[in-house]
């Protein structure tokens, strides 16, 4: 496969994130404020939930006409002049890329935000081919610096804090001097760091030979790509150099600009609480004879990677994600754990319905068993994606697929397995529940319990109430 | 979510569905719901062939046994008029979930939903279909309010118990912010991830001790016992109940969780 995958050290990952004093800090935030903006932002617009049901609406009749879609987009953008790319495979998506940067003997190429090249695992491999790729947009850089993935799929860098931060810039930009001065230790001011990043990648900007960019929408109706950004950093990263690359993934196709304007208004309000992002960029091609200025060349890569597999089974709900990270941020175990503990490019709960179409079930199998299916992902997803619904589905096929631990697997069965006897189950129940009250003693709780220290390492567990049980009372005759 | 019937029905046969956790671990609840819904004009019965709902082996992604155990509920409920459970996770799993179960079956679909169109959660039961406006209790607490995942997302429960608490005199209610936030239980997920889980406890039972409420209520018995343990290890001077004991008035019986002198008697 192509970017690093840990996902079945789930929860090793997990354990270590919990002790880590420094994600601790920058989760409080993602739960917190985060979560917060887009539960206002969303209740300031009286028409949200309808807003919602139109953007599922489009997306369900495009994916049901996709064929169409693409082949009406690939018309289109070829017409404006941009060359499309179909690639079935990560590798695929890799070589084309390549070859198209040595078309202009590329030694330095510079990258918007875009998950599918994480997906394909694209810098490291332009790294070995001696192109050196420049994330910038802020936190991609940052996680650059720090050699890391990204730990969420709107904030890259949301699980570093504004120090950490500071350290990075200290060790990567010894030779960094504003009006000549070179600055003491760096503040940890968040605008005067991202006024050092702008200084540092505006040169990186004009030494590229490739932009490439990532893409939210593709318009069928007219052959535009087009991106999302707060920073403005994909416009200079796709006009400045002589050749554009679009990066991107099929299930992006949209109908028209109007539909876009619609799943743009519950976007960014579900990623960030804000009414609109702040840079919403077109792309039609390469540059024409009379245009000013914009890329000589423009190519868009197009990757399926198993998503046209997705059609018409039970995951094609998923092909509408729209990447805003509203169920990350609201999920109970992401906050605790963060994106890394997830192992692969997509983490959160639509990582733990998508990455194992992608990965594979085997390596992905904590993952939609790391849920407490409290539903909140479903409810503030923005296109209504069943995720705990598809997370049954994987915890199904792993159950009849035998990826389930034998132990896990043999216990689910023994247990149900009584409660279809329910004599012999309130036989045995009443064993184990006279033992616990035994254990327990006067004082109505444990300490601990085998085979239930996940349990009891943090928490006491309460004992039966002392008489017995509800049925073996109401059996007796108690009413009250 | 479910439209309930204009009218309140007179006199209807209900059969209480006890849930496993109430079973076994907290009576008190069981024979608080028995209260609540005989002094609503409910002829009440417990059938005796009932042991779980089920979730365990569905969450499981144990399909098979789950509809095993899904058939055997749904025929030791036949023929009553209502089916009511003292928790949304499992009212929420006979209702929304045990139709699906038998996609390949047209017949035994049929029957589960028929089965699922007479399942509720017992303080939406008694608002929304016996329209109980207010009840008669009396307990002098600061209390905070946890709104379950299931039932609050699956059945809609909210409004319901806090309009029943409302009538409980000496009883204040403090919202808290993250009275809609998970408590971390999850079924079987509190063991095979338990350090996921308890991390995701401990927001809960501090933005429960934020609030300065001295009793915590909640109307599923899992999430009781995770935040009552949680809150227990910390040495938090909370009280844990189900609304159905406070409900019925039923609050002689110490707190989950809590120490009990060798029988049933008081504090
Ligand atoms: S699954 Fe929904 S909430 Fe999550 S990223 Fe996709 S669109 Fe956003």
């Amino acid at each position: 496969m192509s970017a690093h995958i840990t996902s079945p050290a789930f929860k090793d990952n997990a354990k270590a994130a919990l002790a880590d004093p420094n994600l601790r800090k920058a989760m409080a935030i993602i739960a917190g404020p985060m979560a917060g903006r887009r539960v206002e932002s969303a209740s300031e617009l009286p028409e949200f939930e309808a807003l919602r049901d139109e953007a599922v609406k489009i997306k369900n009749h495009t994916l049901a006409h996709m064929d169409i879609y693409l082949e009406r987009f690939e018309a289109a953008a070829t017409a404006r002049g941009a060359h499309v790319h179909w690639c079935r495979t990560p590798r695929e998506a890799r070589e084309t890329v390549l070859a198209l940067c040595r078309s202009r003997n590329a030694r330095t190429v510079t990258k918007g935000k875009s998950m599918v090249t994480e997906e394909i695992g694209l810098n490291a491999f332009l790294e070995q081919h001696s192109i050196q790729p420049v994330e910038t947009d802020l936190g991609e850089y940052i996680i650059q610096l720090a050699h890391e993935p990204p730990s969420h799929i709107i904030g890259p860098a949301l699980h570093k804090t504004r120090e950490q931060v500071a350290e990075l810039f200290e060790e990567h930009h010894p030779d960094y001097a504003p009006n000549g001065i070179k600055p003491g230790p760096r503040s940890t001011e968040p605008q005067t760091l991202v006024s050092e990043a702008r200084a540092v990648l505006r040169e990186r900007y004009f030494q590229a030979d490739v932009g490439i960019t990532g893409a939210n929408f593709l318009v069928a109706e007219n052959g535009a790509t087009m991106i999302v950004t707060n920073e403005g950093n994909g416009d200079l990263t796709q006009s400045l150099p002589k050749m554009h690359i679009v990066v991107t993934s099929i299930e992006k196709v949209i109908p028209t600009l109007e539909d876009v304007s619609t799943i743009l208004r519950v976007l960014a309000r579900s990623a960030t609480g804000q009414e609109m992002s702040v840079y919403t960029t077109v792309s039609c091609g390469p540059k024409r004879p009379d245009d000013a200025d914009g890329p000589e060349e423009m190519h868009i890569v197009l990757l399926d990677n198993g998503r046209s597999e997705m059609l018409g089974g039970e995951l094609q709900e998923l092909m509408r994600c729209i990447r805003c990270g509203a169920c990350m941020n609201n999920c109970p175990v992401y906050q605790s754990v963060g994106g890394h503990a997830y192992g692969w490019v997509y983490p959160g709960p639509i990582g733990a319905a998508l990455d194992p179409h992608l990965i594979g079930l085997e390596a992905a199998q904590h993952l939609p068993n790391a849920s407490t299916f409290c539903g909140k992902c479903q409810e503030v997803c923005p296109m209504r994606i069943p995720l705990p619904k598809i997370m049954r589905h994987w915890r199904e096929q792993a159950h009849d697929k035998r990826i389930t631990p034998p132990m896990q697997r043999w216990g689910i069965e023994a247990w149900a397995w009584l409660a279809q006897r329910p004599a012999l189950y309130r036989l045995a129940t009443r064993i184990g529940m006279t033992a616990l009250r035994a254990v327990a003693g006067s004082k109505g709780r444990l300490r601990s319990l085998p085979l239930a220290d996940g349990w009891t390492a943090q928490r006491d567990f309460p004992a039966p109430q002392p008489g017995g049980s509800f049925m073996a009372q109401w059996k007796s005759g108690r009413r009250r | 979510m479910l439209t309930p019937p204009q009218e309140a029905p007179h006199n209807p046969r209900v059969g209480l569905f006890v849930t496993c956790l109430v079973d076994l671990f907290r009576p008190s609840v069981g024979f608080a719901s028995v209260k609540l819904l005989e002094e609503a004009g409910c002829r009440l019965e417990v059938p005796d062939a009932q042991v779980c709902c089920g979730q365990p082996a569905y969450n499981s992604g144990d399909r098979k046994d789950t509809a095993a155990i899904a058939r055997q509920v749904i025929e030791a409920f036949d023929g009553y008029d209502y089916v009511v459970a003292p928790s949304g996770s499992c009212a929420g799993m006979l209702r929304d979930h045990y139709p699906a179960l038998f996609a390949g079956d047209p017949e035994m679909k049929a029957r589960a939903e028929a089965f699922a169109a007479r399942v509720w959660e017992l303080t939406s039961f008694l608002v929304d279909v016996l329209k109980l406006e207010t009840i008669q209790a009396t307990l002098p607490a600061k209390a905070t309010y946890h709104d379950s995942c299931s039932g609050l997302r699956e059945l809609g429960v909210k409004r319901q118990p806090r309009q029943l608490l409302a009538g409980v005199n000496g009883l204040e209610l403090i919202e808290s912010p993250a009275a809609e936030t998970c408590c971390g239980f999850g079924g079987t997920f509190c063991v095979k991830y338990g350090e996921v889980s308890a991390d995701i406890a401990g927001r809960k039972t501090q933005a429960i001790k934020e609030t300065g409420a001295d009793l915590l209520l909640a109307g599923d018995m899992g999430c009781l016992m995770n935040m009552a343990g949680k809150l227990q290890r910390e040495g938090a001077a909370v009280t844990v109940r189900h609304v159905a004991e406070v409900l019925a008035g039923m609050t002689d019986q110490p707190g989950i969780g809590e120490p009990n002198w060798g029988g049933s008697e008081p504090r």
